[in-house]
């Protein structure tokens, strides 16, 4: 649906926006506390946040259908940081994540079709229906990972190549508050540091590691300053703009070869941890609705927009009325596509190698697995 | 015929220096490696050679750089990363199964992981229980892995080549002990490109009465005792395994059919062990009509490393336990 009246009202083509400072460790300077919004930028945000909140949203559904299976970690809530910090970074770059990774995968350049049918474990899936909801790959996008705190040294290591290879590119690596205490961290850090290696290190602080709240968890809940002596900012993961600053600023920052930094958003998720926790056990109703009440991402944005004139109520409508569309059809095809078939059950042992036979469930049953 | 008499260490050495120079993806890590030539010296003179940028000693963080090395690889590096030795690979097991091993599948093939973690295992001389332990079958227990187990020279020089090369993870299993034994070569497994394939086992002595698979420094103990029995009219065909996962199990097949008897000798622990496995799949497969005996097995005692020095020589197999378990297998 056409709207005739966008031809008539002029938008300013962007506006001069204030964000919150952060917090900083061991930098005498931070991320700059005035940002420019284009039109063209806050509507594609807008979209983003918007589309990966209605696929979250969906999954829940066809979790409760049965149609989704297993673990299912649903990220709405925090879709300002995937969606900010891939604004800050180039599609060059690099990222890594945990379990809670369906909204990266989709900022990095998978589609809500692609991402659905994998968790529906279908053969359109991104992984072939293989891997599931916390295994799903792309061009510069290393998962989703299922064990807490591995994917920290993997992003290192992902660094270190940028570094060894000189194109001038950085690896974000991701995890949260539950992971920040995880030695392997400290680990990473440290060699991150020694060797300055490119790498943005990310801590989500969405308040929860599973049922166990930061204060219950984590001697220090700065985990800003985790890093010790890895310069750190802890940021307002809420507001998709100063998540962009930030990452910004921490891009520069990796690029100029000072080597690793940190940065903390502080967010929260709206689901429990995994469908199979209901998240009130831990935490109360009250708190779950203030937050969307008084901090929501994607109102956050949409307010700004509207009160700012650089889009009409309209506009906004009709993006939601594509976004739902996009998510009925993903989600139609999700359930409508076949499970991969029984001979793919050993293909992908290994890469560029000759077939080998594989053992099945008894010793008549003779497998090929083909790369 | 040209032979020379190279060392294993040296093979090592060599076989890493000519990938590196090859290829310049190719780096390697771990403790010690860079600056002090290596905790065995199979690195020496290589920091010299490439630098710091492909020769980087890593600080005593296994879990970390272990998974900063499979982090490398899916990103377009080649990384060779050492274990000083493997009884430090349990700190980094997560890395070497949930993130190198399984990654290829998960991604159903968009994301590879062509690594090599190398490193001595199994006994050594003295250094007690927990830096003895052989991951023979822990690792070899994993889809998604290739593990290598060299004996010789040529096994260390063509295998490390063909792992280095592998557009997958490896793991690579080298033997402290054997580190200083030199062996011949020929002028063939010199060339640059010698490589010897993942998978295939060797034949090492040809024998008609019984076979007699091993792997590692086991595989000098098992000639040393076919040499003994041959003197008493027993030839035993010796198979050197090579590989571990996935496992020649035709060439120890073809085997059987023809001498009709099998033991196995590892110097790891029995319980669900790499002799294990060799006797599950010849009761499985086609040879089980041809055995004459049970086959059995020949392993380290089922305790932790002791230290004193003659409870350690009687904790993993002697020529005489193997000699002993020829005779018993031939007489049952």
């Amino acid at each position: 649906m056409v709207n005739i009246f966008a031809y008539f009202i002029r938008y300013p083509n962007s506006v001069r926006s204030k964000i919150l400072g952060c917090d900083l460790h061991r930098l005498d300077e931070g991320p700059s506390v005035q940002t420019v919004l284009t039109r063209e930028d806050g509507l594609r945000y807008y979209r983003t946040m918007q589309t990966m909140r209605r696929m979250e949203l969906k999954a829940d559904q066809l979790y409760k259908q049965k149609i989704i299976r297993g673990f299912c970690h649903l990220y709405d809530g925090q879709e300002a940081c995937a969606v900010g910090i891939e604004a800050g970074i180039s599609p060059t770059d690099h990222l890594i994540t945990a379990y809670r990774s369906h909204g990266y995968t989709y900022t990095r350049g998978v589609s809500v079709k692609e991402i659905m049918a994998e968790l529906t474990g279908r053969s359109g899936g991104v992984a072939k229906g293989k891997g599931g909801s916390m295994h799903m790959y792309a061009k510069n996008f290393y998962g989703g990972n299922g064990i807490v705190g591995a994917q920290v040294p993997l992003g290192a290591g992902v660094a270190l190549a940028c570094q060894y290879q000189g194109k001038n590119e950085v690896c974000v690596t991701l995890y949260g508050d539950g992971a920040a205490n995880q030695g392997q961290i400290f680990e990473s850090f440290n060699m991150a540091a020694l060797w300055k290696l490119p790498c943005i290190f990310i801590c989500e602080n969405n308040k929860y590691g599973m049922g166990t709240s930061v204060e219950r968890a984590s001697a220090s809940t700065d985990y800003y300053k985790r890093g010790d002596y890895i310069p750190g900012l802890r940021v307002d993961g809420m507001d998709v703009l100063s998540v962009r600053e930030a990452t910004r600023f921490a891009a520069d920052y990796c690029r100029s070869g000072k080597g690793p930094i940190l940065m903390e958003l502080q967010t929260y998720r709206y689901h429990g941890h995994s469908m199979s926790d209901p998240g009130v056990s831990y935490r109360t109703r009250e708190e779950i609705q203030e937050i969307r009440s008084k901090s929501d991402p994607i109102t956050m944005l949409k307010d700004c927009m509207i009160s700012r004139n650089m889009a009409s109520l309209e506009e906004i409508k009709d993006i939601d009325a594509t976004v739902r569309k996009e998510i009925e059809e993903a989600a139609q095809f999700a359930t409508s596509d076949p499970e991969p078939p029984l001979e793919d059950l050993c293909k992908h042992i290994f890469y560029n190698d000759a077939p080998l036979e594989v053992r099945g469930t008894h010793p008549w049953m003779r497998l090929k697995s083909i790369s | 015929m040209f032979y020379i008499r190279v060392t294993v260490r040296d093979a090592l050495n060599q076989a890493m220096d000519e990938e590196l120079e090859r290829d310049e993806r190719v780096f390697l890590l771990g403790e010690e490696v860079a600056q002090y030539d290596g905790a065995y010296k199979v690195s020496r003179g290589l920091w010299k050679k490439y630098g710091d940028k492909r020769i980087i000693d890593t600080p005593i963080t296994e879990m970390g750089f272990a998974g900063i090395a499979v982090g490398a690889a899916m990103a377009g590096l080649r990384p060779i990363c050492e274990f000083m030795t493997f009884n430090f690979s349990m700190q980094a097991i997560d890395q070497v199964i949930n993130s190198a091993a399984k990654t290829y599948y998960m991604s159903a093939g968009r994301q590879s992981v062509p690594i090599v973690f190398r490193g001595p295992n199994g006994a050594s001389a003295g250094v007690a229980a927990q830096h003895s332990q052989c991951f023979a079958a822990w690792y070899g227990h994993c889809p998604g892995l290739k593990v290598v187990s060299p004996w010789s020279a040529e096994d260390a020089r063509g295998l490390l080549k063909s792992a280095i090369r592998d557009d997958n993870p490896v793991v690579f299993l080298e033997n402290e002990l054997m580190y200083g034994v030199p062996f011949e070569m020929s002028e063939e497994s010199q060339s640059k490109d010698f490589l010897i394939p993942i998978g295939k086992a060797k034949i090492e002595r040809q024998g008609n009465h019984i076979t007699v698979v091993s792997h590692s420094r086991m595989v000098s103990l098992c000639l040393d005792a076919a040499a003994v029995l041959a003197k008493e009219g027993i030839e035993c065909e010796v198979i050197n395994m090579r590989t571990i996962r996935p496992l020649d199990a035709e060439a120890i097949e073809t085997s059987v059919m023809k001498t009709n008897h099998l033991i196995t000798v590892e110097g790891g622990w029995p319980q669900f062990g790499v002799g294990g496995e060799i006797l599950a799949r010849i009761m499985e497969g086609p040879a089980f009509n041809y055995l004459d005996a049970p086959a059995v097995r020949v392993t380290g005692v089922d305790i932790p490393m002791p230290y004193a020095k003659i409870l350690e020589d009687n904790s993993v197999p002697q020529i005489k336990d193997i000699i002993f378990s020829v005779k018993k297998t031939l007489n049952a």
